[in-house]
């Protein structure tokens, strides 16, 4: 495989975008209110933009062979799952107060 | 070295140069000495508990004798044997062999890996001093973080042993990636090679998770934090969401590498070209990817919502078609094969068919509304030692009959190794088709009294038990006597198999091969 | 750049064929290791969204009761970091480690930085009960600190409720604010041990670098390393927001 240089130039652009990226995560959290969960999901969509940018420029993903990329998106991948079906485990709990295997913890509203 | 005539085993003297191996061959034995007495252990444990259940009443132990005495059997069965047994110790031995490679990519992380399992086990071992635990295997919150301090121990021995199994699956798959002989295509691996490798992706993704639970585990205990405490406002099923995450996947690390053994034995045994390659290789993978989305089906009665339930029962059946494509595959194999029936095959017949009533009862058992009505009952228990001991531990001792002239250059007892072969199949439905029958009958598992109504059901069972020790006693004393005195076998080839394994000297020398091979088609071209 | 350095090193390990394989194998096994540590990380994400989910509130009133000066300090600290042990990769695969070690160290200061800055957060929550382990957890003082740093507009305030009392308007039970600090000190004190671990491969590397050990065809260490803090640094990025900001 290909032994790839990055640049120094390069890495100093993935900082300068990473710094960037920052700022606007801090700006957006403290002065924009979009309500329920918005903050949340905006915030999750940046940091998920800043982790793809070290991932493909600082890891090398972008000049690395398939497998490395495949490994690397498994585990997101399966983190996902993951994450998806407790969520849907979680968010139909106690519907209408009809669930009959309610743990019997109450959960404050 | 080979050229001095000098094999893996005698390259080298003093118990220092088996300590410090990191010949994946030297390992794998390693593995075999440290899983065997953990299965007599293990196995132990489980004929103390069989006795105690042979009257209704309590014979010799008090209800908090039976937990701790079920919780070892559950752990060191799981943790200790099943785990590691197949991917550690047969897939270390066998992997680099059947690959054309002189080991595995990482030798001192496959030695690390052995030490951390041994290093778990006396942790977990210790905690007998403490008073034992009685949670069972699964340590489920918030009584686990109430009973008796030794579980902080038991878990952090479960973490430690969490490494042992991700290094090798890691070891694997990169050596899988990126070891193989010249020629030695992704679609040329022996299946045994497929099912390590979707092995180790089980290993390699959901051990993690173990981890992080165990972790938390321990870390309640000691600062009592209570983070699956509902006094809290913690949430107890988040543990076992946690737990499940891994633990089912587990499962298949279990199972998925038996099924890579008996692909390999009955192709060989067949003397025929395995029946969809390709079918049974995907499947493996199949299997691996379903096994992460199906963790739920262990939950439906404590407190997951009905939703979820649902998706889980569905998905859960999904398990149900790469599993049912191997076996139909496997028979595809047999028929109209020149089928010998030594003791490898025996084993891989028993797999067979206990392994497909374990497999049907599972879909029963993931059913949602029929798991209300069995969750917790004998039948859970019977199911899942269909599956576990006659499916992952009669493949293991398959393989270990198998892959044991190319481990030890010696051939144990043929006659008497089919002895063991029966004997465990008759004596494991013995002691577990009564168990199906009580369970479905209400018979609650976890307990040490029962009503007299079940008492013929679990004299059997515990009659079938003696059957079921004696001959597996029968058989680890068959190749330990073996490995020491059995006839020597040098011939490279003794069952005719096609893997490259079988190509290296019996037992190989250091480096696996003299030259290192170039495969130029599938292996089990037959016919 | 030196010649005899990586020539003792055109040797691959007996097991492979050649020093591409052997630096391809290696590092797939770090990429291994990486998707095992975002399984690991993952399962406590879960759990935080999990709490989250049930009590919005009380996940509110922790992550303001955090300082997020000190958190974003500590985000470009390990961003600058990040970027300097990508760079001394770079000057490592052309040879030059004495530059690359140069770079690790600024790294390796970095990262003690980062755990300096922690050291006083953490100090500054033990003192006002907010450690949730070894009965330091004091409720009232808790609740009390979360109210005085909760936003302007929140419109809720945070109660310990006694068994008996009901909620008034705009009280929320304060009970799971423990939840919370539970999650924060298990995440980032996970974190935290992961830099120093990192500290601790960087020092090994700064070992080998000072020996002139690497060259443009022996670098597996190095990137390997670099790895390994770059998915210390990822986790920081999902960690800052969620704890300090939202």
């Amino acid at each position: 495989m290909a032994h790839h240089i990055v640049p120094l130039n390069t890495n100093i652009k993935t900082l300068a975008a990473l710094v960037v990226l920052t700022a606007v995560t801090v700006l957006t959290a403290k002065f924009i209110h979009l309500g329920g969960a918005g903050n949340l999901i905006l915030a999750m969509f940046i940091a998920c933009c800043k982790a793809g940018i070290v991932l493909s420029w600082f890891m090398h993903l972008k000049y690395d062979g398939m497998s490395n990329r495949v490994i690397a998106l498994c585990g997101l991948a399966f983190l996902a799952l993951f994450i998806g079906f407790s969520a849907v485990d979680l968010c139909s709990r106690n519907q209408g107060g009809q669930n009959q295997y309610s743990c019997g913890f109450s959960t404050e509203k | 070295m080979g050229a001095h005539g000098g094999n893996y085993i005698n390259c080298e003297k003093g118990l220092w140069s088996w300590l410090t191996t990191i010949d994946h061959k030297r390992i794998a034995l390693l593995y075999f000495i440290a899983i065997m007495f953990f299965f007599l252990v293990g196995g132990l444990f489980a004929i103390l508990l069989r006795l105690e259940l042979f009257t209704p009443e309590p014979l010799f132990m008090t209800g908090d004798m039976y937990n701790r005495a079920m919780t070892l059997h559950g752990s060191i069965m799981v943790f200790m044997v099943i785990v590691p047994g197949v991917p550690a110790l047969l897939g270390n031995f066998a992997l680099p062999l059947m690959i054309g490679a002189k080991d595995v990519a990482f030798p001192k992380l496959n030695l690390a890996s052995w030490y951390c399992l041994m290093i778990g086990a006396i942790i977990a071992f210790l905690s007998l001093f403490w008073g034992g635990v009685d949670t069972g295997w699964t340590f489920y919150t918030p009584y686990s973080s109430k009973t008796a301090d030794a579980v902080a121990m038991v878990v952090f021995g479960a973490f430690v042993m969490g490494f042992s199994s991700i290094l090798t699956g890691l070891n694997f798959i990169v050596t899988i990636h990126k070891l193989r002989a010249p020629g030695m295509t992704m679609m040329r691996l022996p299946l045994f090679v497929w099912s390590l490798y979707a092995t180790a992706i089980i290993q390699v993704i959901a051990t993690p998770v173990l981890g992080i639970t165990l972790l938390l585990l321990t870390v309640e205990r000691i600062f009592g934090i209570g983070i699956f405490d509902p006094a809290m406002g913690g949430d107890p099923v988040l543990f076992q969401h946690f737990f499940w995450f891994y633990s089912h996947p587990a499962v298949y690390i279990m199972i998925i590498p038996a099924m890579g053994i008996i692909s390999e034995i009955i192709s060989t045994f067949s003397q025929k070209t395995i029946f969809g390659y390709k079918a049974i290789a995907f499947s493996s993978l199949g299997i691996s990817a379903i096994s992460f989305i199906v963790w739920g089906h262990h939950m439906f009665v404590s407190g997951q919502s009905v939703l979820a339930g649902s998706i889980f029962s569905v998905l859960t059946m999904l398990v149900g078609v790469p599993t049912a494509i191997k076996l139909f595959n496997w028979v595809a194999t047999m028929y109209k094969g020149r089928v010998k029936l030594d003791t490898p095959m025996l084993y891989a017949i028993n797999f067979l068919s206990l392994f497909t009533i374990g497999g049907l009862t599972g879909l029963f058992l993931a059913a949602f509304n029929v798991d209300v009505h069995l969750h917790d009952t004998y039948f859970v228990v019977a199911h899942f030692h269909y599956v576990m001991l006659g499916g992952a531990l009669m493949g293991f001792f398959g393989g270990m009959f198998y892959w044991f002239p190319k481990m030890s250059g010696r051939m144990y007892n043929e006659t008497l190794g089919r002895v063991t072969a029966i004997m465990t199949f008759v004596g494991f439905n013995v002691t577990f088709i009564p168990q199906f029958i009580m369970g479905s009958q209400g018979m609650p598992r976890r307990y040490h009294t029962y009503d007299g109504a079940f008492t013929p059901y679990h004299v059997t069972s515990t009659i079938g038990s003696w059957i079921l020790a004696a001959g597996f006693i029968l058989a680890i004393y068959l190749l330990v006597r073996a490995m020491f005195k059995g006839e020597p076998c040098t011939e490279k080839n003794p069952w005719g198999g096609t893997t490259l394994e079988w190509t290296a000297d019996s037992p190989p020398i250091h480096e696996n091969f003299l030259e290192i091979p170039t495969v130029t088609g599938r292996p089990y071209e037959y016919r | 750049m030196s010649t005899a350095s990586y020539n003792k090193k055109e040797q691959a390990a007996h097991h492979f064929d050649s020093l591409d394989q052997q630096h391809d194998a290696g590092k797939e096994g770090v990429w291994i290791f990486m998707a095992t540590e975002i399984m690991m990380f993952g399962g406590l994400f879960v759990g935080y969204f999990m709490y989250r989910t049930l009590y919005p509130q009380t996940y509110m009133a922790g992550g303001d009761s955090l300082n997020w000066y000190l958190g974003a300090l500590n985000t470009l600290v390990l961003l600058i970091s990040s970027f300097t042990m990508a760079q001394a990769v770079t000057e490592t695969m052309q040879g030059n480690n004495k530059k690359a070690l140069r770079l690790v160290t600024i790294t390796t200061v970095c990262a003690l930085a980062f755990m300096v800055v922690k050291y006083f957060e953490y100090t500054a929550k033990i003192d006002h009960g907010l450690f949730p382990g070894f009965n330091m957890w004091d409720p009232a003082s808790a609740v009390e600190y979360a109210n005085n740093h909760l936003r302007s507009d929140a419109g809720f305030s945070l109660v310990n409720l006694q068994p008996g009392q009901e909620l008034a308007p705009g009280q929320v039970d304060g009970k799971s604010l423990k939840l919370f600090f539970v999650l924060y000190f298990c995440m980032t004190g996970l974190h935290g041990f992961h830099i120093l671990v990192g500290v601790g491969l960087m020092i090994w590397i700064m070992k080998r670098l000072k020996n002139d050990e690497f060259g443009p065809k022996y670098y597996t260490a190095v990137e390997g390393v670099g790895l390994y803090w770059h998915i210390v640094d990822v986790i920081w990025i999902f960690l800052f927001p969620l704890m300090y900001l939202i």
